[in-house]
């Protein structure tokens, strides 16, 4: 139990220390939220869809965490370049142990920073609907934290450098975003693209921290959790099942 | 201590390692020389439980690190050949997590870490992010660190590579301190010939995967009618210059500058 703590320490201690890089990976979503929640704002508003920054804010706090936990998981390509990774992997611990510190530990992170986002969206005049279900939208942020940083988990033991990093942020992680449903409503979309929709497990976690702070559930809370929890516990198993064979 | 039998490794069909066998009996300071590319570092890697062997066996003060290697991690501690340390974290904090990760009991882990960090004269930089520090004391750092679960053997994989003499000769005191008074075995690499004369008890050259001399530092040269050692090692392993391709993590520390993170 105590490995799991101090590499989850790890994480939180070096999240916390480099400030530049917080406030870095706070740009893209905060962009994100002002650009096209005051841009796409009276458009919105004129379709007669409501109040746009209500719809948009829960989408971009997943986004954010999105973005900090597939990189969360895929430091583990910097630990192997500065050969921290060595000194946890010839430790005797197993390796299961290493990736749930590790991956609870960039979860924790990115939620941490979904929450600034989160609190900079109430400042962009996002107003919460009901206080009973923020424990629920919490719940949420930590699923899609979990999930994502599992995948970086897996990306960071099967590559060997970050020539594949760019690759992977523009052909799977912002589809992963795009097609959630973060920036649009799904109804009225072409049968495909909401076939795609239906199979990004963001959505999923959009969805549900959108019903849990603003506008109804589309696909219901129960089966948000579901699919999220699935999602998550079999990229946290192929995530150990990857680091377990990482040969240095 | 240590003890090789017909180990074996092959990449596909490139043979790095080829049929070596050694004993390395306890408190022995024992020396594994060889060229770049001789399999020096496969096996370390293969005795430090990070890379399978092909074919053969080890035991390290009993243990076998392919059947059990969670028992044969606490047998030993080791300083690679490149930096391990977490930059961002201090001293101590590198020094903890290695306590909590070989599960040294909570009540002695402050006293340990500052017996062993007093030893390699960091104590007063324990406060100090790693990534502060020169060559020099990253490396006695490292030592501190792989010393802190007592361990019965330790690995040095070129311990002394690329910092000046006076920590140079600083980290050998400490290395043969450790084995007279605490009868630690030590297994290291160097290229450093004049440092494998002066320090290890035994040592055994490789090339090409095989070990082609074993011996006293005094033995070898005698063998080859030598006067040093380093004429003893160029008379066994020849005079051509080895060359080795760049690994990926080479090519990843040249991404990283491009990246800004070093």
């Amino acid at each position: 139990m105590s490995v799991i703590y101090i590499l989850w320490l790890r994480q939180i201690k070096r999240y916390i220390r480099s400030r530049s890089r917080v406030v870095a990976s706070l740009a893209q979503p905060l962009i994100f939220l002002f650009v096209m929640g005051f841009g796409f704002g009276p458009t919105y508003a004129k379709a007669g869809n409501g109040n746009y920054i209500q719809f948009l804010a829960p989408g971009i706090v997943a986004m954010a965490i999105l973005f900090t936990a597939v990189f969360s998981g895929i430091e583990i390509l910097w630990d192997r370049q500065f050969g921290f990774l060595k000194e946890t992997l010839v430790a005797p611990v197993s390796r299961a142990q290493i990736v749930l510190g590790r991956t609870l530990g960039g979860a924790t992170v990115a939620m941490l920073q979904g929450l600034i986002v989160f609190l900079f969206c109430l400042l962009a005049g996002f107003r919460i609907e009901s206080f009973s279900l923020l424990p629920l939208a919490l719940v949420f942020m930590f699923f899609i934290a979990l999930l994502f940083t599992a995948l970086g988990t897996i990306f960071g033991s099967v590559l060997e450098d970050m020539q594949a990093f760019p690759l992977l942020m523009n052909f799977l992680v912002m589809p992963l975003f795009f097609l959630s449903g973060a920036l649009f409503p799904a109804n009225g979309l072409p049968v495909a693209m909401r076939i795609i929709m239906h199979l990004d497990p963001l959505s999923y976690g959009v969805d549900g921290l959108r019903g849990a702070l603003a506008q109804g559930f589309v696909f219901g809370p129960g089966a948000d959790l579901t699919f999220l929890g699935i999602a998550a516990a079999l990229l946290l198993g192929l995530g150990s099942w990857f680091f377990s064979r990482i040969q240095i | 201590m240590i003890n090789v039998q017909g180990l074996v490794k092959k990449f596909k069909d490139f043979v790095a390692v080829d049929d070596i066998s050694f004993e390395v009996p306890a408190g022995q300071i024992f020396a594994f020389l060889g060229p770049n590319g001789a399999g020096k570092t496969t096996t370390i890697k293969m005795l430090t439980t990070t890379l399978l062997p092909t074919s053969g066996s080890i035991l390290l003060d009993g243990n076998d690190p392919v059947r059990s290697p969670l028992q044969a991690r606490r047998s030993f501690g080791i300083v690679f050949q490149d930096p391990s340390l977490d930059g961002d974290m201090t001293a101590y904090e590198n020094m903890e997590l290695h306590a909590v990760l070989y599960a040294v009991p909570a009540h002695e882990r402050r006293s340990r870490i500052e017996k062993f960090l007093k030893f390699v004269e960091l104590w007063e930089r324990k406060d100090n992010f790693a990534k502060t520090f020169s060559g020099g004391m990253k490396r006695r750092l490292e030592i501190a660190r792989a010393l802190l679960h007592t361990p019965k053997i330790l690995f040095l994989d070129e311990p002394t590579l690329g910092l000046d003499p006076q920590t140079r000769n600083l980290i050998w005191a400490y290395i043969k301190t450790l084995a007279q008074e605490q009868n630690m075995t030590v297994f290291f690499t160097t290229h450093y010939m004049d440092e494998a004369e002066r320090v290890a008890d035994a040592i055994a050259i490789i090339d090409k995967g095989r070990v082609v001399a074993r011996g006293t530092p005094d033995s070898l040269k005698e063998s080859t009618q030598t006067t040093s050692l380093e004429e003893a090692f160029i008379a066994l392993t020849g005079r051509a210059v080895r060359d080795e391709d760049a690994s990926a993590q080479d090519k990843m520390r040249v991404m990283g500058k491009v990246w800004g993170r070093s």
